[in-house]
């Protein structure tokens, strides 16, 4: 919410300046965003008066003037604005002047004839960005005055950022009090006093939804004349807090919500039918707003009708229908209180987030309705003439919200707290707040001001003191606490151990969005449908990621076009599989994933370059494992995944679970993710990589150990890590490592066959093993690799 | 030929070798089995008894010379031979290693981290929560019935009108004390998302959630750790100050600034008491016990301690900024 300082400091004046009052306010909670002045710099620009004014004789849109600016002789000046003409009185940029924008007024001739100065419309000062021709000053504006005193333009905008409990706060009013409480000034407000009825038409009122409305003020004005210009006073009281003048009647409404804090509406008298009923809409009911939009209401909303149709969404918006217009002369003035309950969300569902809706939906002083009315009238009988009827005033009170009487005790305040604070200072405190305190043996009983609605419970109290006697006036101390030691378990493995064990090995860290191309993921996963936001920032980020795959994809993606070439991310966080069984919905897994791509290492002078490879990526994986201290419950299984490369993918298995997947992104989707180069990624369950094994200590032999090598000769699509499995399954006690070490195609080796070097290190626990121990041991191994893979020994 | 002058032949033979080889070459030649010093020694039995004792005892000593000289002449061939070796092998020990590139971690987990740690001390631990979250958990919980103007404020990602996006880690406190009691010490780091997108905001960031909940809990209290993790996460002593703000969940509820170098306050982080109704919806009296939340938004914070100054940056994830961290 945008203010003038000076229309507040007409309310209350503390002796301090602009940067102060923003800092008062801030540190009060009402968080100041800005302080702008409310007109760019210019000078030598004042009021004067259009003494001639006649067509130019070589120009048809121009204009030739004689202008009257108290200095002894008029000024000639030309001026191309359709709305000049003599008589007026107008804003004169002097020779001399420098208007915003640096543009300086000099001496000129326009075709032929001489100009000694321009006539300036708004938007060549930088007041409004409007130009509709040049300003027309009121008739009593006293030529020569200079104009930014004439406007007081020495002023600030205070834009002020409020935190949606303090809609007492969203008017001059308001914030007026809240300054005067800080300064210990009371406020000036201006005198209203009621207007009498000058007429006896009324409009009879009914109460329908006496809960969402208890209270609705109308009022019948009659012979008003729309077309009178608003005064200055006030379009620039609006124009300073944000407001654009349109006509008197709107720019009065706005004028009493800036200053009261309360939203008001005018209907047009004329187009109204019979009495006026606030009543909660019918399902699919319609109204056409203001701007020309048709609506289809809920029963939830709350309109205003009269006896054929609704006429406004209450608190929110007005209908066209009965609209005020230029030419209105007869109007119907409302002044209502809507319980928040009833507005809240409606502006939102309908998209018409307006001023009114705004105060509404955060409480409006239940109180105030009369005082606005009576306000609003006298400035519209002031401003369009007119003659007003009597206020008609419907009211529920047993639907009005009560003053809330709220107990503080001294005990909690200080417990909450952690001060202690003086009674008589909390009264005080209490008192300038305007609640009625009375204290009694450690505890007070307040009476809340109709305007405070939004204190209800002790905390809102707790709240206010702490505020008015200052944040920073409270010491800080150490929390205590007992000391108690924390959960450290030995076996959780945390993602970031897990991270390191990657980053050790050269993987950088990335965090990739968890929304991701809905494209991009219906590609690589096929099969696996994912939760879509149904309201993304874009397309491409619409798709809640059920794999961190497609994020990783990205990364590698963005560095390979700026010529990075070594990639390796990891990534942790996580998934998001829709499953009807799981709560919200989705299954929300914690994974840890990776990708490599382009050269494995960095170009190195001893051993030049390669690109990354499945075994590179493996590799890393494996070392991830090693992490849980039993690596060897887990084996990878050669398996499809719609991602991936079908020869070069791998199910990563834990005992029989599936926990995760590695292989080479599918060639095929290299163009579409962005990708130049071959890409490998792993992704895994971090639960099944969280857990570490608690060390069970084992003596270690003081027997030798003995190694003996194996060359066999298996079929080629024989997977060598069940070879390895089965040989490690036989369960010989003294075998201590088992090492592929060499893997050979070609000359000497059958086609279709491959042979495989292995390396078998044996020891025995208990004595030094001999010759015939390790043959029978090794005739074992080769009958199994015989039986089971039909291999032969390699000579 | 005369003792002496073999010998002499012998030395200067010792003296020219310039190899092992050489110089066994000479060993064998003078004391080798058909040495010429050995051929003297068989030649003894031909002298005179009385004169071969002392003839014996000269060619020994003799033979002895020899062998002292081809001794050292040895070990300085072998001194030289291991010196022309090491020079052979010398290398340029400036040329880069090997396998030595390493990775980093990014600046919002090493910012996280550094959180974790310094609560952890206190005794504080991690709890995770959900990303998609429910209505109750997100909002309702913590103070923000629907149709709250607050709820407004937070520009949720939807998935239904009873599911989203968290907004804010502060449904993580709800999640622990629903099946903890106190006293509880939490923190809860972790993504949220706002549907917001420019250069100060992304619509995924990082925030840490802290809850303390104990009986004797007190404003003074969460001022004090505050100001304590901000000194030292910045390893400096800012100015720090506590402005009044709003948050449903916290009553009193402030916001943190601190002094930036440019000597602008900025905010850092929000807190405030818990709120009695967030206590009471998990069944803990507020009577009894009293707690202080706090969030802090993790980006912000790595931006002032790094200097960074778009947001966007840490989820480019540009090898050449993550690098910087490293």
């Amino acid at each position: 919410m945008k203010l003038s300082e000076q229309w507040l400091r007409e309310w209350v004046n503390p002796a301090v300046d602009s940067n102060e009052l923003s800092e008062q306010l801030s540190m009060a909670g009402l968080e100041v965003d800005g302080v702008e002045p409310v007109a760019a710099d210019f000078h030598t620009v004042v009021v004067g008066e259009v003494v001639e004014c006649g067509p130019h004789p070589d120009a048809d849109k121009l204009q030739v003037t004689k202008v009257n600016t108290n200095d002894g002789e008029l000024l000639d000046i030309v001026c191309g604005a359709p709305n000049c003409r003599q008589g007026i009185k107008v804003v004169v940029a002097k020779v001399g002047a420098v208007l915003p924008g640096d543009f300086k007024i000099k001496k000129a001739k326009l075709r032929g004839h001489p100009s000694h100065g321009m006539l300036c419309s708004f938007k060549e000062l930088g007041l409004i960005d409007d130009h509709e021709g040049i300003i027309e000053l009121p008739e009593d504006a006293p030529v020569g005055k200079d104009y930014r005193d004439y406007l007081g333009l020495e002023d600030h905008s205070i834009d002020i950022d409020l935190t949606p409990n303090r809609g007492d706060c969203l008017s001059v009013r308001g914030i007026a009090r809240e300054l005067g409480v800080l300064n210990r000034l009371d406020v000036n407000e201006p005198e209203i006093n009621d207007v009498a009825a000058k007429i006896d038409e009324q409009k009879a009122i009914h109460l329908d939804a006496p809960k969402q409305c208890p209270r609705y003020l109308g009022r019948v004005i009659k012979g008003i004349d729309v077309s009178r210009p608003t005064p200055i006073w006030m379009s620039e009281k609006l124009r300073r807090s944000g407001i654009r003048s349109i006509d008197p009647v709107v720019d009065i409404t706005n004028y009493v919500l800036l200053e009261l804090g309360h939203p008001m509406h005018a209907f047009d008298l004329d187009t109204l039918q019979g009495d006026i009923h606030v009543r909660l809409a019918a399902a699919k009911e319609k109204l056409t707003l203001l701007d020309g939009e048709e609506v289809e209401l809920d029963d939830d909303v709350l309109v205003i009708a009269d006896e054929q149709k609704a006429l406004a969404m209450a608190g929110v918006y007005g209908g066209k229908d009965s609209g005020v217009t230029v030419e209105s002369k007869n109007i119907f003035l409302e002044s209502a209180f809507f319980a928040p309950d009833a507005i809240l969300g409606k502006a939102r569902r309908f998209g018409l987030h307006t001023d009114a809706s705004h105060r509404y939906e955060r409480g409006v002083d239940p109180q105030l309705q009369r005082t606005a009315m009576e306000r609003a009238t006298q400035l519209l009988l002031d401003i369009c003439g007119g003659e007003a009827g009597p206020v008609t005033e419907a009211v529920s009170e047993k639907h009005l919200p009560e003053r809330a009487n709220v107990k503080l005790r001294s005990a909690r305040l200080a417990k909450v707290l952690g001060v202690q604070i003086a009674d008589d200072e909390v009264t005080e405190i209490l008192q300038r707040l305007g609640l009625e305190a009375t204290y009694n043996s450690g505890e007070w009983q307040v009476q809340v001001p109709s305007y405070r609605f939004d204190i209800a419970i002790e905390e809102d109290l707790i709240e206010e003191v702490a505020r008015v006697y200052g944040y920073n006036a409270i010491k800080a101390a150490a929390p205590a606490a007992q000391l108690r030691m924390t959960d450290r378990k030995e076996a959780s493995v945390s993602r970031h151990t897990l991270t390191n064990a990657l980053v050790e090995r050269g993987y950088q860290e990335a965090i990739t969005y968890s929304f991701v191309d809905p494209k991009h993921q219906a590609m690589l996963f096929n099969e696996t449908a994912a939760l879509t936001l149904p309201h993304p920032i874009s397309v491409d980020m619409s798709s809640m990621r059920v794999s961190l795959w497609p994020g990783l994809a990205g990364a590698v993606a963005h560095n390979q076009k700026r010529q990075q070439a070594v990639l390796a991310f990891v990534e942790t966080g996580l998934r998001f599989i829709p499953d009807e069984s799981a709560e919200n919905g989705v299954r929300q897994e914690p994974v840890l994933g990776g990708i490599r791509a382009g050269k494995a290492h960095t170009e190195h002078w001893s051993e030049g370059e390669r690109a990354v490879d499945f075994f590179d990526v493996k590799g890393d994986v494996e070392a991830l494992l090693e992490k849980t201290g039993e690596a060897h419950l887990f084996r990878f299984v050669a398996d499809q995944h719609d991602a991936l490369h079908p020869g070069q993918s791998a199910a990563i298995y834990k005992g029989e679970r599936k926990v995760g997947f590695m292989g080479a992104l599918h060639p095929q989707h290299e163009k579409a993710l962005g990708l130049n180069q071959r890409a490998f990624v792993f992704e895994i369950e971090l639960d099944a990589i969280a857990v570490r094994r608690i060390p069970a200590a084992q003596p270690v032999s003081r027997y030798p150990s003995i190694r003996r090598d194996l060359a066999v000769i298996v079929d080629k699509h024989i997977a060598a890590g069940e070879l390895l499995a089965a040989m490690e399954n036989i369960g010989v006690k003294q075998l201590v490592d088992l090492n592929l070490f060499d893997v050979y195609e070609g000359d000497g080796v059958p086609e279709n066959k491959r042979s495989l070097a292995l390396s078998v290190t044996l020891q025995d626990a208990d004595k030094t093993l001999e010759e015939a121990d390790v043959t029978e041991i090794m005739t074992q191994f080769v009958e199994t690799l015989k039986s089971e893979f039909n291999a032969t020994l390699r000579d | 030929m005369q003792l002496e002058e073999i010998v002499a032949q012998a030395e200067a033979a010792i003296a020219n070798a310039d190899n092992p080889q050489a110089l066994d070459d000479v060993r064998v030649q003078y004391m080798g089995k058909k040495g010429q010093l050995t051929e003297l020694l068989k030649g003894l039995g031909k002298l005179d008894p009385s004169e071969r004792r002392e003839a014996g005892q000269k060619i020994n000593e003799a033979k002895q010379q020899v062998q002292t000289s081809i001794n050292s002449r040895k070990e300085l061939l072998k001194a030289e031979e291991l010196k022309a070796k090491l020079e052979a092998e010398r290398i340029d020990v400036t040329l880069p290693g090997r396998n030595s590139a390493v990775g980093g971690v990014h600046p919002v987990t090493q910012t996280i981290r550094r959180i974790e740690q310094f609560f952890g001390d206190l005794g504080f631990s991690v709890k995770e929560g959900p990303e998609v979250e429910d209505g109750f958990h997100n909002f309702d919980a913590l103070n923000i019935p629907a149709n709250h103007p607050a709820r407004a404020d937070h520009d949720t990602f939807y998935f239904t009108p009873s599911t989203m996006l968290r907004t804010q880690t502060s449904g993580v406190q709800i999640r622990t004390m629903e099946v903890e009691k106190p006293p509880l010490r939490i923190i809860s780091p972790g993504r949220v998302y706002r549907n917001d997108y420019d250069q100060t905001h992304t619509p995924m960031f990082h925030q840490v959630e802290g809850l303390m909940v104990d009986t004797d809990v007190s404003f003074t209290q969460l001022k004090g750790i505050l100001e304590d993790f901000l000194t030292h996460f910045f390893e400096e002593s800012l100015q720090v100050r506590f402005r009044p703000s709003y948050f449903p969940f916290t009553e009193p509820s402030a916001e943190v600034d601190v002094m930036g170098k440019d000597g602008k306050w900025l905010e850092v982080l929000g807190c405030g008491m818990v709120h009695p109704n967030v206590l009471k919806a998990v069944g803990i009296d507020p009577e009894k016990y009293t707690g202080f939340a706090f969030g802090m938004g993790v980006e912000r914070l790595t931006m002032l301690r790094y200097g960074v100054t778009d947001l966007r940056a840490f989820f480019e994830n540009d090898l050449r900024f993550l690098k910087q961290f490293n």
